[in-house]
Parts: structure tokens; C-alpha cells; sequence
């Protein structure tokens, strides 16, 4: 139980873990090599954490990609984070998307099941509550195919979990601002 | 113009359109195309040094000493990694460098080939900006864009990393037509609305501070200008960061002289005691700050910077002005001049009253001696026999640094050279030689101390083989100082390997190079040693033996706030105790 107390870090205020918060964080950045080691540097670089991270080409001709980054910190550090992104010269725009407070939050999850007799059927039940698609079936498992919010999806692996859960396979978030504006 | 030619031609077509003069280099395998076409010109001198390392601070030094970018070539594989501490140096001191590496041939590139190195890995994190050139069509726009990227905004170090086979290749080559980059474009100008805001809470002030940094002069001459008027007009007190010094004249009647961990006693707690802070362009480091929940708890803080992850970094400040210093200085000035003269300007002068009793505590004095020399004193005689002439100063990092930065003064922009952010031992004579090289008639001095000077010492080779007559004036008291001083203020006075155990014979090792050696030890003979120093045109390595256990004071020790200073007690030969004073948690600070 005595794990060694971390040193207090000398250059932040005492308060620097009361109020940890957690962020979407939508990059817009030019599609060129090394622009996603820039990104996922400055984060192990500077010691933010990284919850979840997607990234994908959304505009070929513009050379756009499109990095949805998950992070906690107090409210300080992700304007740091902020700011430090927009410091990347290959970095188009960043927008905090928890703070628009109108965004979309989307998952998908591939979700392995093993069982037989009754767990079977529970995880046909369950799967068809969440809306969650067979898309690979054996006479002894299942691979479902779920979207949802990230909570959904942790929510549907925890009732898997008893009932034979093998593997999960997640994508991390994808988001976008509601309504007919771009970010 | 375009026209074909090699990659190799491009690099020295690009760097001649840059307007670069010299460049500071080691040739290698994957750059000898590149020295093979500086061989057929002579627009761009090639400064031969004798480590790369050497050539990226000398990069730094022409770069800080002359406001221009500072260019290398080095090879892959060992030519680039020796650079990293270089490039990180001006990545943290925001300096404007380009460095060529040479790089395997694009078909090796990952085959652990002879002197392959992630280059554009290694050094994604101490550049502000790198690149791979994979093929010669992207070159010439690449070569213009690192020119454009070094230098605007905050500036800082980049990489261009070009294999060999891009270096042969043939293309169609375009000089520069005002790069404009499609996502970095740094804002200069602060709002109007915000400028205005910050003249009402500055009239409004009654203990009112300009805290100034390294940005007032990467910002360029005319912010320097811009700061001295708009002192002259407000009346305001100034102090600054080790990175700022000479924005404000020292000899001006409202300087307070250096801030921070090793500052003024006036400079730190009048920053203590403000009402109203201005920033600008100085980041809050923690050198500067002391103990953060105690840092200047009774103020309200403006900050200018043209980087917007400064703001808020360290220090929450109330009013923040993201631009370029010069922009936002000129708009600061008109803007008081428009609307501070109908308005209710506070007086300052108990303000003033106040400063000047801290002033008269000379946190600066020390106890001089008639047998041996103090490095305080070999610096005040230094500045006293230099102050007049057309001078540069360098430094290395450590106790002759901060001795330096308190009593040598200055009194322009872009005079002093020193290792600021990253504190890189090692630092002042490439530095030097860089200066020097940008201002050959200039007197330029490194002042050392006799464990740094040792980290780039093969560098007087260089000054030699170019005539560059650099004067390096070592504070020789065979220590590390600071490790020795803080050893002393935290671990019991065990002096674990901070001993300079073994040193050469400076005199005889400058003879071996070709330079003059000279040897002062008697503080009665230090005047007229300095001056042969000054009068011998050539290298010279002046070997100061000072006083062996001088601590460099005023201090904030670590975990102290800004009015918790450590000053020397004069009236005591063995100085004061001090082991006490930094308490645990101070301790796990550096």
C-alpha cells in the first residue's frame, strides 16, 4: 500500500489534480509524413495524457487529415494542449470540441463473445438492445459490431464481460460539431 | 528565374538568395555533393569547425549577434546527432537557425545503412520545424520554407534533412517569391481593443514593472527602441530576463538591473511588490518565477508574446497581447500618447522611494581582496577596460554566467550571447566565432569558466584557421562552480567530481593551437593583462585564476519566493550559512 509518493512537480500549482476534466480535441492538419509523430510528441513530450486517438485523411485533394484526440487535464493544461497543437506548423486549426458543447461523439467496436446454451442467448438479447450487428458468428461465438458513444460501449463490454467476453477491438472516438457549420 | 540544376546547386542557389554569408559546417559521404558546389563559388563562406556541435552554437552566436539566420551543413548519421544539443539550445532560446543535414540515399533510407540516422526523428523534438526532402521536385520550395519558418513568428531551429540521391538529382529550381505558407502564419499585431485595455490599467498603476525577455530583441532593433520610449514615457521601472539583457540600457535611470534566480534584490521584489506587471516577451520561466504560489501575489499581470502557448503557461496573467513586440510596443506608445495625457497618471514616487531603499542594500557588492582575484571584480575590470570599444559578449553556462550577466552591462540589443533556456556548457566559443564572424572588426569576448571552455575547446582551431581573433576570458577557479555552489548549499559541502582535477596549462595550450596564452593571478596586475588581452591581435585564451570558493550571490534558492533572496554577507570571510536554508522540497528542484 505505500506506493512512493510521487514528488510534487515544482512548477505547478498544488491544486493541479483537483479538477481533471476531459476533453475531444478536433486537428486539422496537413496530411504530410511525420505530421502524426509531431502530434502524438508533443503529448509524451510534454506529459499530457492521451485517452483515445483516430486519425484519417478527410480531404485528399486538400492533403487534409483529421486527428480526434481524447485527453484529460485540468482546464490549464488543455488550453496548454491547445495552444501547444496550434504551435505545430503543419497544424491547420484545433477546436476543443467539449468546450462548442455541441458535438457529436461516435465509437465503433468489434466485440468478441464465447459461450453456449443460455449466454448465448443473453448475448443475442443484449446485442439487440444496443443495436450492436452480428457480423461474425461460429456455433460457439459471436463478433458483434457496435457504434455508440464511448460509454455506450463500455457499458455493453461490461454486460459481456460474465457472459464470455473473449476481445475487444475499439476504433477511439470520432467527432464533429452539430448543426450545418464547420468547426 | 526558374533553371535546371542539381539538387546539390539548389542548396547553394537557395542559401545565395537567402542573402546567407556564411555558413558553419563538417563535410561528410552525404553532403559531398553540396561541398562539392561551394568549391565553384565564393558568394557563401564555408566555415570549417571541428565538431558539428561547434557549428550549430557558432550558427546561434552569428545568428543572435547580427538578427539574421544562422546556417549549417553537416553530414548524416554522426554530423546530425552531434547538432541536437545545438538546435536545442535554439529551440529553447528561439534563435533562427537552418541546419542542412546529408542524409543516405532514399533507397537505403531505413536499412541501417553506414551513418544512417533518423535525422527528422532524432530531431523532431529540439527543432521547431523539420524536413525530409524525398524527391527534387519538393527542394527549392522546402530550402525557402525553412528560411521562412526559422525566422518568423518565434523563431527557432530548423532541420532540412536531404538525402544524397536528391542531391544528384536534377530539377527545375525557383528563387524565392514571398513564401506563403498555407498554415503558419503568426499573428503581429494585437487588438486595439486589448492595447487600449492595457494603457488604462497602466495609467492606473501605482508600483507599476516591465518585465522584459529574449523576445524584445529576437523581435528586432526597433522593438528595443520602442521599449526605451515607452519607459521614458510611463516612468516605469524595468528589469529584465539573462535573455533580454541590453533592450533597456543598463545605464538608464529606471533599469533595475537582472531579475530571477541570481538578480537584483531591487529587480525581485519590486516584482514581488508590483501592483502591475508587464511581460513582455519573457515566458515566466522557472528561473524567473521562484516558488510559483508566491510569485508576484499582489499584481495584475499583462503578457506580450507572439507565441499563445507562453500565455498562461507558468503564471495566469490578467491581459494577454499575442504579437510581435515591436507591433505591439508601437501600438502600446501611440495609443498612451493618444489617451495617457488627459488621463489620471498615477504618481510613482513612493514607488520610487521604495526602490530606491532596495537598491541601497547593492545586492550586487562582494567582498574584494588585494591578494587574490574575485571573478566579480575581474569582471567589473573587464567591462570597465571593454565598456568603451565596440564589444560582444559570450559566456558559457555556470557561476561566470550569472557574474557576468550581473556586472558586465549593456547598453544595445543583440550585444550578449548566452545560453539562456537549455544552459549548454560549451556554448560561448562557437558563439564567439559565430560573432565574430558577423562583426569581424568588433572586439568579441567569451567569458568562460575553465570546465566549460574545455567542452568546445577544439574549436580554437577554428578561430585560428579563419584569423577570427576571439578573446575567451576564463574565470579559472577550478571548480564547476554552481554544481560546487549548490553542493555546498544542499549536500554538506561533499564536492562529489566537481573538482577540475587534471586542467591543461591554459597559456601552454593556447601556444599548442597557435593562439596567445596569458595568465593573471595578482589583482594588481589585472588591468594591464587585460589590456595586452584586448591589444593582441589574434586568438587569446586569458587564464584569470580567481578565488576558489566565491559564491555567486544574490540568490533565490530553490522553493523561495522573489522576496526570500539569499544575499553575501560582507562582514564574514566564510560567507553565510546556507545549508539550512532550502528545504526539502526546494531540494528536489534544480
Amino acid at each position: 500500500m505505500n506506493a512512493p509518493a510521487s514528488p510534487p512537480s515544482p512548477y505547478s500549482s498544488p491544486s493541479a489534480r483537483s479538477n481533471v476534466e476531459t476533453h475531444t480535441l478536433s486537428v486539422l492538419v496537413d496530411n504530410e509524413p511525420g505530421v502524426l509523430a509531431r502530434v502524438v510528441g508533443l503529448f509524451s513530450g510534454r506529459g499530457y495524457n492521451i485517452e483515445s486517438l483516430t486519425v484519417a485523411e478527410v480531404a485528399h485533394a486538400e492533403h487534409l487529415s483529421r486527428i480526434t484526440v481524447v485527453t484529460s487535464g485540468t482546464p490549464e493544461t488543455i488550453e496548454q494542449i491547445h495552444h501547444q497543437l496550434e504551435r505545430i506548423v503543419p497544424v491547420r486549426q484545433v477546436t476543443d470540441l467539449t468546450l462548442t458543447k455541441r458535438s457529436l461523439e461516435r465509437e465503433l467496436a468489434m466485440v468478441k463473445v464465447r459461450g453456449r446454451g443460455e449466454n448465448r442467448n443473453d448475448a443475442l438479447r443484449l446485442a439487440e438492445a444496443f443495436r450492436a450487428h452480428i457480423v461474425d458468428a461460429t456455433t460457439e461465438s459471436f463478433i458483434f459490431e457496435l457504434t455508440g458513444r464511448p460509454d455506450k460501449i463500455d457499458e455493453f463490454v461490461d454486460l459481456m464481460r460474465p457472459i464470455g467476453l473473449v476481445e475487444v477491438s475499439r476504433t477511439g472516438v470520432a467527432a464533429i460539431s452539430r448543426g450545418p457549420e464547420p468547426i | 528565374m526558374s533553371r535546371e540544376m542539381t539538387g546539390a546547386q539548389m542548396i547553394v542557389e537557395a542559401l545565395k538568395d537567402q542573402g546567407v554569408e556564411v555558413i558553419f559546417g563538417y563535410p561528410g559521404g552525404a553532403v559531398l555533393p553540396i561541398y562539392d558546389e561551394l568549391f565553384h563559388q565564393d558568394v557563401v563562406q564555408h566555415i570549417l569547425v571541428r565538431h558539428e556541435q561547434g557549428a550549430a552554437h557558432a550558427a546561434e552566436g552569428y545568428a543572435r549577434s547580427s538578427g539574421k539566420v544562422g546556417v549549417l551543413l553537416v553530414t548524416s548519421g554522426p554530423g546530425a546527432t552531434n547538432t541536437v544539443t545545438g538546435l536545442t539550445d535554439a529551440l529553447m532560446d528561439s534563435i533562427p537557425v537552418v541546419c542542412i543535414t546529408g542524409q543516405v540515399p532514399t533507397h537505403l533510407i531505413g536499412s541501417d545503412a553506414f551513418q544512417e540516422c533518423d535525422t527528422v526523428g532524432i530531431t523532431r523534438h529540439c527543432t521547431k520545424h523539420n524536413y525530409l526532402v524525398r524527391s527534387i521536385e519538393e527542394l527549392p520550395r522546402v530550402l525557402h520554407e525553412a528560411f521562412y519558418v526559422a525566422m518568423s513568428g518565434r523563431p527557432g531551429p530548423v532541420v532540412i534533412d536531404i538525402p544524397k540521391d536528391v542531391q544528384f538529382a536534377r530539377g527545375t529550381y525557383a528563387p524565392p517569391r514571398g513564401v506563403h505558407h498555407k498554415t503558419y502564419q503568426p499573428k503581429l499585431d494585437a487588438d486595439v481593443e486589448l492595447v487600449r485595455e492595457a494603457v488604462r490599467m497602466m495609467v492606473s498603476a501605482k508600483r507599476p514593472i516591465f518585465y522584459t525577455g529574449g523576445g524584445v530583441i529576437n523581435s528586432g532593433p526597433a522593438a528595443s527602441t520602442l521599449l526605451r520610449e515607452l519607459v521614458g514615457l510611463t516612468d516605469f521601472p524595468v528589469t529584465s530576463t539573462l535573455m533580454g539583457l541590453g533592450a533597456y540600457p543598463a545605464s538608464g535611470k529606471n533599469w533595475l538591473g537582472m531579475l530571477g534566480m541570481h538578480g537584483t534584490f531591487e529587480a525581485n521584489n519590486a516584482m514581488h511588490g508590483c501592483d502591475l506587471m508587464v511581460a513582455v516577451g519573457a515566458r515566466f520561466d522557472d528561473r524567473i518565477t521562484g516558488r510559483l504560489d508566491a510569485f508576484s501575489p499582489g499584481s495584475k499581470k499583462i503578457h506580450i508574446d507572439i507565441d499563445r502557448s507562453s500565455i498562461n503557461k507558468n503564471v495566469k496573467v490578467d491581459l494577454a497581447m499575442v504579437g510581435d513586440c515591436a507591433h505591439v510596443l508601437e501600438s502600446l506608445v501611440r495609443v498612451w500618447r493618444a489617451e495617457a495625457a488627459q488621463a489620471e497618471k498615477q504618481p510613482l514616487d513612493s514607488w520610487w522611494r521604495q526602490i530606491g531603499e532596495w537598491r541601497d542594500r547593492k545586492s550586487l557588492a562582494f567582498r574584494n581582496s588585494d591578494k587574490v582575484i574575485k571573478p566579480q571584480y575581474a569582471v567589473q575590470r573587464l567591462y570597465a577596460l571593454t565598456k568603451d570599444r565596440d564589444v560582444y559578449i559570450t559566456t558559457e553556462v555556470g557561476q561566470h554566467q550569472m557574474w557576468a550577466a550581473q556586472h558586465y552591462h549593456f547598453e544595445e540589443p543583440n550585444r550578449w550571447m548566452t545560453s539562456g533556456g537549455l544552459g549548454t556548457m560549451g556554448y560561448g566559443l562557437p558563439a564567439a566565432i559565430g560573432a565574430q564572424l558577423a562583426h569581424p572588426k568588433s572586439l568579441v569576448i567569451d567569458i568562460a569558466g575553465e570546465a566549460s571552455i574545455l567542452m568546445n575547446m577544439q574549436e580554437m582551431s577554428t578561430a585560428i584557421q579563419y584569423r577570427l581573433p576571439v578573446k575567451i576570458f576564463i574565470l579559472n577557479n577550478e571548480y564547476m562552480g554552481m554544481v560546487r555552489q549548490w553542493q555546498e548549499l544542499l549536500h554538506g559541502g561533499r564536492y562529489s567530481h566537481s573538482y577540475s582535477e587534471a586542467l591543461p596549462d591554459f597559456v601552454k595550450l593556447a601556444e599548442a593551437y597557435g593562439a596567445r596564452g596569458i595568465r593573471c593571478s595578482n589583482p594588481a596586475d589585472l588591468d594591464q593583462a587585460i589590456l595586452d588581452m584586448i591589444d593582441y591581435d589574434g586568438p587569446v585564451l586569458f587564464d584569470c585564476v580567481v578565488e576558489k570558493s566565491e559564491n555567486c550571490f544574490p540568490m533565490i534558492p530553490s522553493g523561495k519566493a522573489h522576496n526570500d533572496m539569499l544575499l553575501a554577507d560582507l562582514s564574514d570571510d566564510a560567507g553565510i550559512e546556507i545549508g539550512s536554508i532550502i528545504d526539502e522540497k526546494g531540494k528536489m528542484l534544480v
